[in-house]
């Protein structure tokens, strides 16, 4: 089955064009369960292949397939070609997995929207370049992937253009991400001029013999890349507004998959990061910074998603702190787990706004718990797992990534610990203002009726009907079968996610090149085990005694500058977006309009004056012309007379 | 007895300066239009006269391309002088300055 590892994306990429010919005539749903069998489909492949992989011995885990020639310049020759290794592998089956889930998910979710079918075009162009990027056997393939991921990104945040908060969402998400791109455009430039080559087998073999110089320039411009694409400080901003896209997008695309392809990529490439164990440290640095900045944020946000949102951004830069840490097997290991417990909570988000007809601010929800209880039981499933609670899956991801942590800089474990802390924190924040305490949305809709009409008409995936808040009789409820599902099979996964760790450890050993293992003493990793559970269930308690009771005032915990995100987009819009305004201002007004502008202009008008002096020449008078005849006639014959003389 | 070539070509000059001449200073259309004439003429008793000089046939047979456009140039000009006549009393051409620039 491992000759067929071209049917993974191949699928999602027939899904696509078929989708693309005849999804307006299948309609509502058989788009999305056309879609979600292309996944499906997909997914069965990966298991096989990851099998067949499984049948070769430990070391000889690798197998390269090449289709075709893409392209062939000079000695660069790219070939569409396929790495199959344990990491890829991985990534494969995880992707398509959860991605399955998640089209699953969609098909009720989108159900009612006018643009059903288009959506699910999107998705399966969004799986079939998400799986180029992780199984391409070349830098440039992987590039392929990952703008094709970034265009999908940017059509699935704005989906629902029609709002203007969704069309500027999806524009920023895509200009930031540019940034992060040209770190990897110019990465490849030097690794084709270092190496000769782009193909990922014969680069990282000769990795080791790489200058330290190179190797921590090429590093550095690849972490740029994945600063980009997994919303690292200081290009993370665009994750949160990318909340705009529909729920599944977010759960699919801006938390378990698109956005870990800068750890991927970080981890794909370690044997150069080895070599720059000064770019480690930055990486490492960063990914801490992140994780605290984005945690301290979502602590005050009030829109079910932005907490998830910074939520993701601080978990990702957990897996940036594994990567720095050396720690990788861990990053792959919290990817994983996090892809289940954040696409749980995204889709039990996601349930909750669909259940609430549009509603999105925690703050009138509350009690729901008895309204959905499939969408809360499997949401507090994920609380658990991303909080840290023994025995659920984020508990084993996050104290690996700690263990790694702690070995490489005591201040950066204890800026994870903290972290971890307040992930517990706002989590439980969340789920208690969500499905515990008072029913809220009563109250609040029996208040301002009116500016509930007035919000935005969000998922109008809802819009069967009932109109957010202009119901007396309004009742949440829970979701169709087709979004209870996924949410069933994630919530095992998040659960039992832990089970993973030791096989995952043995299984990617082969793709690193210096295999990190923990040189602590079992007690050490036993003390810091204790110290990360007591930090989460501190966290939880914290938690609790604040949002039950409702003993402290809001403002004391949720100060102004974390609601506004400690003001970053401010401060970017004044550093960055004001200047830029004013350049190109300068260059519409100034250099446009004078210089370019003045310069046609005065041709013209050169041309003009010219043209009115030369006018008066052509009197109109024939004795005129006859004279000039003469003369020329004259004139010739002088100068014929000359010449001969 | 032979009159000189150079005599001929003499009156050739002649009749050239008067029709140039008169080209220049008259305002009657139609007296300018003979004038062209008479320089046209003028041109081709110089070709004769230096066939002749010269034996060589090419200069008549040059004439009579001449003449034919000549021919067809007095075909279009009075053409056109008849029209300018059907629209005012005379034909003065400085009051026929409608192409000027």
């Amino acid at each position: 089955m491992i000759h067929a590892v071209w049917l993974i994306p191949a699928l999602p990429l027939a899904g696509f064009l078929i989708l693309l010919a005849t999804g307006r005539r299948l309609g509502d749903p058989k788009a999305g369960y056309l879609a979600t069998a292309m996944m499906v489909g997909s997914f069965i492949v990966a298991v096989g292949v990851f099998f067949d992989l499984m049948g070769m011995p430990g070391d000889e885990r690798r197998f390269e397939q090449e289709l075709f020639s893409w392209m062939s310049v000079g000695g660069l020759d790219v070939n569409v070609g396929f790495l199959v290794d344990p990491l890829s592998v991985t990534m494969a089956l995880f992707v398509t997995g959860v991605g399955a889930l998640i089209h699953l998910y969609s098909v009720g979710y989108m159900h009612g929207d006018e643009r059903y079918p288009t959506f699910f075009v999107y998705l399966n162009l969004f799986a079939f370049a998400m799986l180029m990027l992780v199984l391409s056997n070349s830098f440039l393939l992987t590039f392929l992937g990952w703008e094709g991921v970034g265009a999908c990104s940017y059509f699935l945040i704005s989906f629902w253009f029609e709002r203007p908060s969704a069309a500027t969402a999806g524009k920023k998400a895509f200009v930031v991400n540019r940034i992060g791109d040209f770190g990897f455009m110019l990465a490849m430039f030097l690794i084709f001029a270092t190496f000769g080559s782009l193909n990922y087998v014969p680069v990282l073999e000769e990795a080791g013999t790489l200058a330290k110089g190179t190797a921590s320039a090429i590093a550095l411009l690849l972490f740029v890349g994945a600063v980009g694409k997994s919303a690292q400080i200081p290009l993370y901003v665009w994750l949160p507004d990318a909340m705009e896209g529909p729920t599944p997008v977010s759960a699919l695309i801006h938390a378990a998959t698109m956005v870990t392809a800068g750890v991927f990529l970080m981890v794909r490439v370690n044997p150069i990061l080895d070599v720059a164990p000064g770019v480690l440290t930055l990486i490492a640095t960063i990914g801490a910074l992140t994780a605290f900045f984005a945690a301290t944020i979502a602590c005050a946000q009030n829109d079910i998603k932005k907490v998830l949102a910074y939520s993701t951004v601080s978990q990702l830069g957990y897996m940036f702190l594994a990567v720095g840490s050396g720690a990788y097997i861990a990053a792959i290991f919290h990817m994983v787990t996090h892809a289940f417990f954040k696409a749980l909570l995204f889709l039990g988000a996601g349930s909750v706004i669909h259940g609430m007809h549009d509603e999105q601010d925690m703050k009138r929800m509350g009690g729901l718990r008895k309204w959905m209880p499939i969408t809360s039981g499997t949401f507090i499933v994920g609380w658990l797992a991303i909080a840290g609670v023994p025995p659920f899956s984020g508990f084993w991801s996050k104290d690996d990534i700690l263990l790694g942590a702690w070995e490489k800089n005591r201040l950066l474990w204890l800026i994870g610990l903290v972290t971890a802390l307040m992930t517990a924190y706002y989590m439980t924040r969340q789920v208690i203002l969500v499905f515990y305490g008072g029913e809220r949305w009563k109250a609040a809709d029996r208040k301002t009726p009116s500016e509930a009409e007035a919000k935005p008409d969000h998922e109008p995936a809802a819009a069967d009907g009932h109109g957010s808040g202009a119901h007396g009789d309004f009742k949440p409820h829970e979701s169709p079968s087709t979004m209870a599902l996924p949410l069933v099979v994630l919530a095992v996964l998040a659960a039992i996610g832990g089970i993973l760790k030791s096989p995952l450890e043995h299984w990617l050993e082969p793709v690193l090149a210096h295999p990190h293992h923990f040189a602590s003493s079992s007690s050490t990793k036993l003390g810091l085990i204790l110290v990360t559970t007591v930090a989460a269930l501190a966290g939880v308690g914290i938690a609790y005694l604040i949002w039950t009771g409702r003993r402290v005032k809001e403002s004391a915990v949720e100060p102004q500058v974390l609601r506004r995100a400690w003001y970053v987009d401010e401060l970017y819009q004044k550093v960055v977006e004001a200047p830029s305004r004013a350049l190109a201002n300068f260059s519409a007004f100034v250099v446009d309009a004078k210089v370019i502008d003045g310069t046609v202009n005065g041709v013209g008008a050169l041309v003009r004056a010219g043209g009115s002096r030369l006018r008066t020449v052509q009197s109109g008078f024939v004795r005129n012309y006859a004279l000039a005849v003469a003369v020329g006639a004259v004139a010739i014959l002088a100068y014929a007379v000359a010449r001969s003389a | 007895m032979s009159v000189p070539g150079a005599w001929y070509l003499g009156l050739a000059a002649m009749l050239f300066t008067i029709g140039g001449v008169g080209l220049l200073i008259r305002r009657n259309v139609l007296i300018m239009f003979m004038c062209v004439e008479l320089m046209l003429n003028a041109v081709n008793l110089t070709f004769v006269t230096f066939a002749r000089m010269l034996n060589d046939i090419g200069g008549q047979v040059v004439v009579f391309f001449v003449l034919v456009v000549a021919a067809a140039e007095v075909v279009v000009g009075l053409a056109i002088i008849v029209s300018i006549f059907r629209r005012r009393t005379e034909a003065t051409a400085d009051d026929i300055s409608l192409l000027k620039g």
